[in-house]
């Protein structure tokens, strides 16, 4: 097969992927109503965590919690990702794609452009929420383009670790089992709150998690301005995730093919 | 060119657990070849092999020409793959599965679509065609999975234990099916756990249990090997004594059982009219009467030392 080939089979498995996904209300849930619900909930709740000295300069507390909620459900759409993965590799759908005359690792890069997808419509959806309940993109349409960008990016770098997941332990149960944990590393970022504000241990945690470089380069075109210094941590921070988890992926494949499905 | 020719085959999982154990195959172009034997003989871990799902751990086989390992590619090019289980995605539509396997073996979007629309119709699936697949019956879901195999026409067809599970409606509709493929000369390669799967079906059969294959010929011969077909005639008034005399005249007598009257034909099926016409004539009247030929689950005992199927594991044959 040529490239054109592959990249046609790569878009068939990515249509097919986002179609199962919105399909089945459990993969789509996390991915849109579990964020849009925290959001919801923090920005009426804890809104007033604005007024706290050293508190970044935003015009509201929803500004400072869109890129907190775009990272949240990109990490729950790899999360969700990889639960579909597995899924496909229990019921045995996974074997009718390894039958066929495809690259194998267009299986997981299938996979990656649907959540890539996922990524971008979140992106979106959070900007049009933002933007409705008034929240303001300092850096204007140029800010809100790269928002998607990074999001997008951000979706596949974690769809690469549940497709990892996924593919080694070819149970959904188990990538599923994760849901706590994309929390936990959420709360040890500066997510939802910033860095500096936070006790220790976990500030020193989270000014180190690349989660928060990244949460910052999408945060920066909505308060301030985006620095070259923000641009890179948070590309420099998606790379060395994306890079992992497509490597992680690439052995689990590999060990799984070895193994016979 | 054997259209599947495998050599010493062996595939150990971990454990040390020897699932198939030295399968030598070959089967000819054009040929329906079923591999008969109960859950757990190394029926699938055989076909996940030939299918390239699975490296051998020893042996080696070529499928359509070409070596399952070093030349995979062009074996999954060349085969067509039906599951056990049909290995379906539920919330996918028939029309969306049949063009995705149309894409995954390269067919320009046009010829897909067209190739999609004319299998829905050969497998009866065009007004279910834009339903989810996890509404369908399970002789539906066979069917589509069938449908999605042929996309490519492919040269070699395995399927996986292809009627398990169906009613016999559906079991006939695949068999039929089947039978069309073969007819247009596509090689087909089955495994079942069904007796009369395998002998309605197959031109050749292979049993296999523990991972060998204990016997392989044609059913016919498989079941020459047990014996001929022998008759039971239940007469109305007794007289199984005189009967017994008139029969002699046509083959061998057997101890009979029940008040019933057993020989076993010399020409099998052919004689039974004679042998009627014989007693007629010598005033007997038969109540009843059976054909009784050998099965392949006599073939499956003799060979392995067990039945195939436990009494009332064998569904009903399609009408």
């Amino acid at each position: 097969m040529n490239l054109a080939a592959n990249l046609r089979v790569i878009g068939a498995l990515g249509a097919r992927s986002v179609k199962q996904t919105l399909r089945r209300p459990q993969l789509l849930a996390p991915i849109i109503l579990i964020p849009s619900l925290l959001l919801a909930i923090q920005t009426s709740g804890v809104g007033r965590a604005v007024d706290l000295p050293d508190f970044p300069h935003v015009n509201g507390f929803l500004d400072f919690m869109l890129a907190g909620a775009m990272i949240q459900s990109t990490l729950l759409a790899g999360n969700s990702g990889g639960i579909a993965l597995a899924v496909d590799i229990e019921m045995g759908f996974t074997d009718r794609l390894l039958a066929a005359p495809i690259p194998r690792f267009a299986i997981v890069l299938g996979r990656l452009a649907a959540t890539a997808v996922l990524g971008a419509f979140s992106a979106l959806w959070f900007l049009a929420v933002g933007l409705i309940f008034g929240a303001q993109i300092e850096e204007g349409v140029p800010g809100a383009l790269l928002m998607v960008l990074f999001v997008t990016l951000s979706a596949v770098a974690f769809g690469g670790l549940g497709a990892a997941i996924a593919l080694r332990t070819g149970r959904a149960s188990v990538v599923q089992g994760l849901f706590p944990l994309v929390f936990v590393i959420l709360f040890l970022s500066s997510a939802f709150f910033p860095d500096h504000l936070m006790l220790e241990p976990a500030a020193t945690v989270a000014r180190y998690n690349p989660l928060s470089f990244i949460v910052e380069g999408i945060r920066a075109p909505v308060i301030s301005s985006l620095s070259a210094r923000n641009l890179l941590e948070a590309l420099g921070s998606i790379t060395l995730i994306g890079a992992v988890s497509i490597w992680l992926s690439a052995i689990a494949l590999r060990r799984r093919l070895r193994l016979g499905g | 060119m054997a259209a599947i020719e495998a050599q010493s085959l062996e595939r150990t999982f971990s454990g040390d657990v020897l699932a198939v154990d030295g399968v030598d195959l070959e089967v000819a172009e054009g040929e329906i070849y079923a591999f008969l034997g109960p859950n757990g003989a190394g029926k699938t871990t055989t076909v996940r092999i030939l299918t390239t799902l699975l490296r051998p751990t020893a042996g080696s086989a070529r499928v359509a020409g070409f070596d399952v390992v070093s030349e995979a590619g062009n074996v999954r090019r060349a085969i067509g793959v039906a599951l056990q289980e049909a290995a379906l995605d539920p919330l996918m539509t028939g029309r969306e599965l049949i063009r995705l396997q149309a894409t995954l073996h390269g067919l320009p979007r046009d010829q897909g679509r067209r190739k999609a629309e004319a299998l829905l119709e050969r497998v009866d699936l065009v007004a279910a065609a834009d339903r989810q697949i996890g509404t369908y019956s399970g002789g539906m879901r066979r069917r589509i999975d069938l449908a999605s195999a042929l996309v490519h026409e492919p040269r070699v067809l395995f399927l996986d234990e292809p009627t398990t599970g169906l009613d016999p409606l559906s079991r006939k509709a695949i068999w039929e099916e089947v039978t069309k493929l073969n007819a247009d000369g596509t090689t087909v390669f089955l495994t079942t756990q069904y007796l009369e799967e395998a002998d309605q079906l197959a031109d050749r059969v292979g049993i296999i249990d523990f991972g060998r294959i204990v016997a392989e010929d044609t059913p016919g011969r498989l079941k020459a090997q047990m014996g001929r077909p022998h008759l039971e005639i239940k007469l109305m008034d007794g007289g199984v004594e005189r009967g017994e005399e008139v029969v002699a005249r046509f083959g061998k007598p057997l101890p009979s059982k029940d008040g019933a009257v057993l020989v076993e034909l010399e020409r099998g099926a052919a004689e039974v009219a004679p042998v009627v016409r014989a007693l007629d004539e010598a005033g007997l009247t038969v109540e009843a009467l059976d054909l009784v030929e050998p099965s392949l689950d006599d073939v499956f005992l003799a060979k392995t030392g067990h039945h195939l199927e436990p009494k009332g594991a064998a569904p009903e044959e399609p009408g």
